[in-house]
């Protein structure tokens, strides 16, 4: 059950945090700004291969007592990080896979989008509720 | 006409300015004056109105009823239709008297309708258009008449209306499906369709084809709406989350931006309305079965089908557009003359559904390219559930409407504002056939300009297609023959009486295209079926071709510009036209054997290539493990 969802740009700066509002809503925030660099060195660790060949789910980047993070990396280096809670033991490996790809698939349709300038803030209506419905269906 | 020019600036109902704008129209139309925006600044005496706002005040108190519809239908095409005679010069009075005599006997008005209608005359393919658009412009003017027009107002009336019209609409769903449009901010009213479309053709020539982000950008933008809301619209109406819009795309967005310029507040998901699906036989589910419409209908099959035909002629190199479903839907509704399309939609609906979720390009190319040559006859109706027929018939349309496209583009060029829905009038023209001719070499020159083939004035080019069948059959030549066909058509483009020529090497192209092997991306392109947009890529592919291709092209080359010279010498003789089909038919041929050879050498070197490729991969996996540890 995802508590947070950020898409982070490729400069390392967000385009997008949404969370559950609790009151750590900053802490979230913190966390998912450090887990960037486990997103650098996962990248990073695959530099000889080739870009394709790199997977684009990084799976977890690291767990703390209350929650776990997963990543996500793009062609074009934006992350998607997405904080879930350690509570929620039935959540798999392979839901939180599909859940990236349905983020990846919003992120496309809002780069599709000719107002949308890349490296702007995401707005889009659209794509908060299709965020919001991800955060709030398995919980 | 006058609801066209006075809600120029505003759209979807009559705000007071609308309202005394339209008056003073109507009194310019009574007194002889063309309408225009000029004509209001003179002097005119008030409008001869009386009796009908009476009337209109009357209808609204009886408005609850199913006969408060007829009348208010009858009504509103009364009145355009006195606009338009106004227009015409003639008729006045006598349409004024039979307004209001069904206005008095409201169980007769469906009869006077029917014969209303058919004493129209006017604008034949309007014939479905014009019950959903009086309806919304009844509403509308009713709702207005009574108090000041107010948004509240509105809103308020038009729930009034709208709770009428759909008890009616219940009782009379499928003749009278329109009639639940009148004032549903999320509908699109069909003065506006039209407008959406022109606007459409503006940006894009090709009415299946998309129109690219970046030029839809730069279009709404002038809106001068704020960029969030714009990207908001985006969203709502790029259904397909393509980067592109098609065109109920983008007639969706272009509404949204209009109700949204007057004020409302923008839905956060698509309003069914405006949906694709909904928009394809919304737009043209003109012929109900509704027996008042059948009747007029049925009175003009012939001329519409003389026009169809003509569409074909014109429309038979259209792209394919990835957007099968618009075209197919289209065709439907055009082709159904009779009232059974209704059932029909819903199937089409589900076949162009997938066939739009397949890779359209290879699906449709195969269909249309096959369809091509037999949608020259005239009798193309139901059993030509073809593209290319579709976009014939798509084209049928809105060209015949779209009387006021060249008034629409003076508009634009004096309001830089593209939002405004209505268009301007158009000018006066009595006979349809002759405005759509006009229309047609319009079209020409400005398709000429854009790289696109005028329309063959005349007949079918059939026997030339059966002549080429063999050709097709045996030969996968499609860059070459293209090329060379291309490059002498070119030249002809500047005279219409050679274009039948483009067509068939185009239809020839066609077929041979879907057979076409060429690995390269060229081969999207190509295997399109012939189109007036595909014509210019065509063009830069030749060059390309050119460019990239050394000895096989001197042959090539050495033979165009012996023809090219040839060529401009007969083409501006009308008498030789038949001689200059001919040599381009020889040389057409010869063209053919040509590009074979060159096909057959290009398809060598291919795989010359592409063994030289195997090998090198094989040596670098040899060599990979080996560094690789």
């Amino acid at each position: 059950m995802a508590v947070c969802i950020a898409v982070i740009a490729k400069e390392n700066y967000p385009l997008y945090i949404q969370s559950i509002t609790t009151e750590n809503e900053l802490k979230f925030h913190y966390t998912v700004h450090t887990s960037l660099d486990v997103v650098d060195e996962k990248i990073s660790a695959m530099g000889k291969a080739l870009v394709d060949q790199r997977e684009l789910y990084l799976g977890l980047l690291y767990p703390t007592e209350d929650y776990k993070v997963y990543g996500y990396v793009t062609n074009s280096k934006v992350k998607f990080v997405m904080v879930a809670d350690s509570s929620n033991t039935a959540l798999r490996d392979n839901e939180i896979h599909s859940m990236f790809q349905k983020l990846h698939n919003s992120y496309i349709d809002v780069m599709c989008n000719p107002f949308y300038n890349p490296g702007d803030c995401i707005h889009s209506r659209a794509f908060d509720n299709m965020l919001t419905s991800m955060m709030m269906q398995v919980c | 006409q006058i609801t066209e020019l006075c809600g120029a600036k505003r759209v979807g109902y009559f705000g007071p300015a609308q309202f005394y704008v339209a008056l003073k129209l109507i009194a310019a139309a009574q007194s002889g004056l063309p309408i225009r925006i000029e004509s209001i600044k003179s002097e005119l005496p008030l409008p001869r109105f009386m009796a009908l706002k009476n009337d209109n005040e009357m209808r609204y108190g009886n408005a609850a009823e199913i006969h408060g519809v007829k009348f208010q239908i009858p009504h509103a095409t009364l009145e355009k239709n006195s606009f338009k005679r106004a227009d015409e010069g003639d008729k006045k009075q006598e349409t004024k008297s039979p307004p209001v005599s069904p206005m008095c006997s409201p169980p007769a008005s469906p009869s006077n309708y029917q014969r209303i209608l058919l004493n129209y005359g006017y604008g034949k393919s309007r014939s479905g258009l014009e019950q959903p658009h009086g309806v919304p412009y009844e509403a509308r003017h009713s709702t207005n008449l009574q108090d000041g027009p107010a948004t509240g107002n509105y809103g308020s009336k038009s729930a009034l209306v709208h709770s009428s019209l759909s008890r009616s609409l219940s009782v009379e769903r499928e003749p009278q499906d329109s009639s639940n449009y009148p004032d549903d901010p999320w509908r699109i009213t069909e003065e506006q369709r039209e407008y959406y479309i022109n606007q459409f053709k503006s940006l894009q020539p090709d009415l299946n084809s998309f129109i690219s982000g970046s030029v839809a950008k730069n279009f709404f933008t002038k809106s001068k709406l704020p960029i969030p809301e714009l990207s908001h619209i985006w969203e709502l109406s790029d259904v397909d989350c393509d980067g592109a819009l098609t065109l109920p795309e983008f007639c969706a967005a272009f509404h949204l931006i209009v109700a949204r310029k007057n004020g409302y507040p923008l839905p956060d998901t698509l309003p069914e309305t405006l949906l694709p699906d909904y928009l394809q036989p919304a737009s043209l589910k003109p012929k109900r079965d509704c027996a008042l419409l059948d009747s007029y209908s049925e009175s003009l099959p012939v001329s519409q089908q003389t026009r169809d035909f003509n569409r074909t002629e014109l429309e038979t190199v259209r792209e394919d557009p990835t957007n099968s479903e618009l075209l197919i839907l289209f065709d439907v509704a055009t082709s159904v003359v009779e009232p059974t399309s209704v059932e029909e939609m819903p199937d089409k609906s589900a076949l162009t559904q997938d066939a739009n979720s397949d890779d359209n390009q290879a699906l449709n190319v195969s269909t249309t390219a096959k369809t091509i040559p037999k949608d020259f006859k005239p009798s193309q109706h139901l059993s030509f559930k073809t593209v290319v027929q579709e976009s014939n018939t798509l084209k049928a349309r809105p060209r015949s409407r779209s009387y006021s496209s060249t008034s629409i583009e003076d508009a634009m060029k004096k309001g830089e504002e593209p939002p405004t829905p209505p268009p301007r009038p158009q000018k006066a023209h009595s006979r349809a056939s002759s405005l759509d001719l006009n229309k047609i070499f319009q079209q020409n020159t400005q398709a000429v300009k854009s790289g696109w083939l005028p329309p063959p004035p005349a007949l079918p080019p059939r026997p030339f297609v059966s002549q080429q069948g063999p050709h097709h059959v045996t030969n996968t030549e499609p860059v070459a023959q293209a090329k060379s066909s291309y490059a002498e058509f070119r030249l002809k483009e500047q005279t219409e009486q050679v274009s039948e020529i483009e067509l068939q090497p185009q239809m020839n192209r066609a077929p041979s295209q879907t057979e076409g092997s060429s690995p390269t991306r060229k081969e999207i392109l190509l295997t399109q079926p012939p189109s007036k947009p595909i014509r210019r890529k065509f063009r830069s592919e030749n060059q390309m071709l050119e460019n990239q291709e050394l000895t096989p092209t001197s042959s090539m080359t050495s033979t165009l510009p012996a023809v090219k010279p040839h060529l401009p010498a007969q083409n501006r003789q009308s008498s030789k036209q038949k001689r200059a089909i001919q040599t381009a038919i020889r040389k057409n041929k010869e063209a053919n054997a040509v590009l074979a050879r060159l096909n057959s050498e290009l398809q060598q070197q291919l795989k010359e290539v592409h063994k030289e490729r195997i090998a090198l991969e094989t040596q670098l996996e040899q060599l990979r493990p080996v560094t690789v540890l």
